[in-house]
């Protein structure tokens, strides 16, 4: 268990704090302190809203250890209204439903769990918006 | 750049080998390549080892000196080469280095990988160790899921139905079935690709390439040492690599595999030859989404028709990963044997008639890194 690994993300699992270019406005996330249009430095910090629609998606069968415990579960490409483009598992939908374009918005649900004993961590998943 | 060539090839069969260590099939493949090439462990100066899971899958890194240890080359200079599925060409491609700087006379890449020594829902997360761990793995992602994630928006944007990624699965399996060292020796039936169990979806078990055990080597020397150390060098007319993201999502040209083009394109100005000149394209098929971008990026395609390959250029000659099986980081020096082969008129019931110029495309990823390589006889 990285308890430091996932502990400094919490800005970006719970806020979808990205940045933004200061030399040409592009918003960006996940952060990366470089733009990726420009190459400028980029590290003034952007909340971004969390609104945005499905770029593509699929249903995961078989889970990596640590996250058996809702599978199968849908992961998607999120193009968020701002621009950038995350991956997130998506929620409250089932996967038949799942159609790209679809209009989804952030929530904060569990990622991930390592057992009775270990850590739980948190983070951003998308649901459609009603 | 003084020039190189392969003096010595060697190879175990893929497969769930639960009976044989990391080790052992290094030293399979190695044993194999020295009786090809006629030569003694002395006589190697240095080890280069292409390995992805073993850190991981079997608890076990520090591979190069534990395999010239084990190889009968305790003394001898080795290392080990890590770039996820394309460590096998990373690895030869620093073969390359070695031995066209003076460096080192004769260089021997082995690459290795016991996938089975992981199984389930670890050896998934294992695997997902070459996905970003911060925005990608966090998220429940894996390997397979992230190409369904390419192939979905592909057939989306392109308008292209799923049958039509079946030709490059039935080839691979046409293919493998006429080797007997592949991992799956069926043939796939017309139809079947479409209705195959799914992993995630629209990737299914008959799409995705099966992880397997296996080894492979290859020795390198200046072509003017091979000249008169072998009856049949094959010269490596080209080494090129370049990298991209590892997320999908980081990409701004998404249904674009810009690594594995920048290396074809520098490859071919390397080797100085024309899409005309290639007889035979050993691409990366870990998935078939894989297959037809990298046909497109390669220039053997147009971007958005990968699936109109009509089979003219000939393609995973062995079975490629998907039938002859994905030996992960050892594919790269998988493709370079099998070139080898080919060139050298040994592949048996494999061979393509006329061969003079093999290009082999090793990728990492979902073309993350991509490394590329030409080879022809003198």
């Amino acid at each position: 268990m990285q308890v430091a690994q996932n502990w400094r993300l919490n800005q970006q699992r719970y806020r979808l704090m990205g940045e933004e270019c200061p030399n040409c406005s592009v918003k960006i996330f996940p952060p990366r302190d470089v733009c990726p249009a420009c190459m400028a430095p980029a590290k003034e910090l952007f909340a971004l809203t969390g609104v945005g629609e499905v770029f593509s998606y699929t249903t995961v069968y078989h889970p990596p250890a640590g996250y058996e415990f809702n599978a199968p579960y849908v992961v998607a490409l999120i193009k968020l209204d701002e621009g950038p483009v995350l991956t997130a598992q998506l929620t409250d939908v089932e996967p038949e439903d799942v159609s790209i374009g679809m209009p989804v918005e952030a929530v904060t649900r569990k990622l991930r769990s390592d057992g009775d004993e270990g850590m739980i961590v948190y983070g951003y998943k998308f649901r459609p918006i009603m | 750049m003084t020039h190189t060539a392969i003096i010595g090839i060697g190879q175990t069969n893929v497969s769930e080998a639960w009976d044989t260590s990391l080790r052992h099939l290094a030293w399979y493949a190695i044993e194999a390549a020295l009786d090809d090439a006629k030569l003694s462990q002395r006589e190697i100066d240095a080890v280069y080892v292409g390995n992805m899971l073993a850190g991981r899958g079997s608890n076990q890194r520090h591979l190069g000196a534990l395999i010239a240890d084990f190889s009968g080359m305790r003394g001898t200079e080795a290392i080990v080469v890590e770039s996820a599925e394309a460590s096998g060409a990373a690895a030869l491609r620093q073969a390359i280095f070695a031995v066209s700087s003076g460096q080192i006379d004769t260089a021997l890449v082995v690459g290795v990988e016991k996938a089975s020594d992981t199984t389930g829902n670890d050896f998934e997360a294992a695997l997902a160790t070459s996905l970003d761990v911060e925005y990608e793995q966090a998220h429940g992602l894996t390997t397979a899921a992230q190409a369904a994630l390419l192939m979905q928006r592909y057939m989306h944007e392109y308008g292209v139905e799923l049958g039509a990624f079946a030709k490059f699965s039935e080839n691979a399996h046409a293919n493998g079935a006429k080797n007997p060292l592949a991992m799956y020796r069926n043939v796939l039936k017309p139809g079947r690709f479409e209705i195959a169990p799914t992993v995630a979806p629209p990737v299914s078990l008959f799409d995705a390439a099966p992880a397997g055990d296996g080894g492979a080597c290859v020795i390198v020397t200046r072509t003017d040492r091979a000249m008169e150390m072998a009856a049949e060098p094959i010269l490596i007319r080209a080494s090129a690599t370049a990298t991209d993201t590892l997320a999908l999502h980081d990409r701004r040209d998404m249904l674009w595999l810009q690594a594995a083009a920048l290396s074809s394109q520098a490859a071919f100005a390397q080797a100085g030859l024309a899409h005309a000149d290639i007889d035979l394209f050993e691409l990366h098929d870990g998935y078939t989404i894989l297959a037809a971008m990298s046909l497109e990026a390669a220039g053997f395609a147009e971007r958005g028709a990968g699936t109109t390959w009509d089979g003219t250029m000939p393609l995973s000659s062995f079975g490629g990963l998907k039938a002859r099986g994905n030996p992960l980081g050892a594919t790269g020096v998988y493709q370079a044997v099998e070139a080898a082969r080919q060139l050298r008129g040994q592949a048996a019931d494999c061979q393509i008639e006329n061969v003079r110029t093999v290009m082999t495309q090793n990728l990492g990823g979902l073309a993350a890194t991509a490394i590329t390589h030409v080879f022809s006889l003198v």
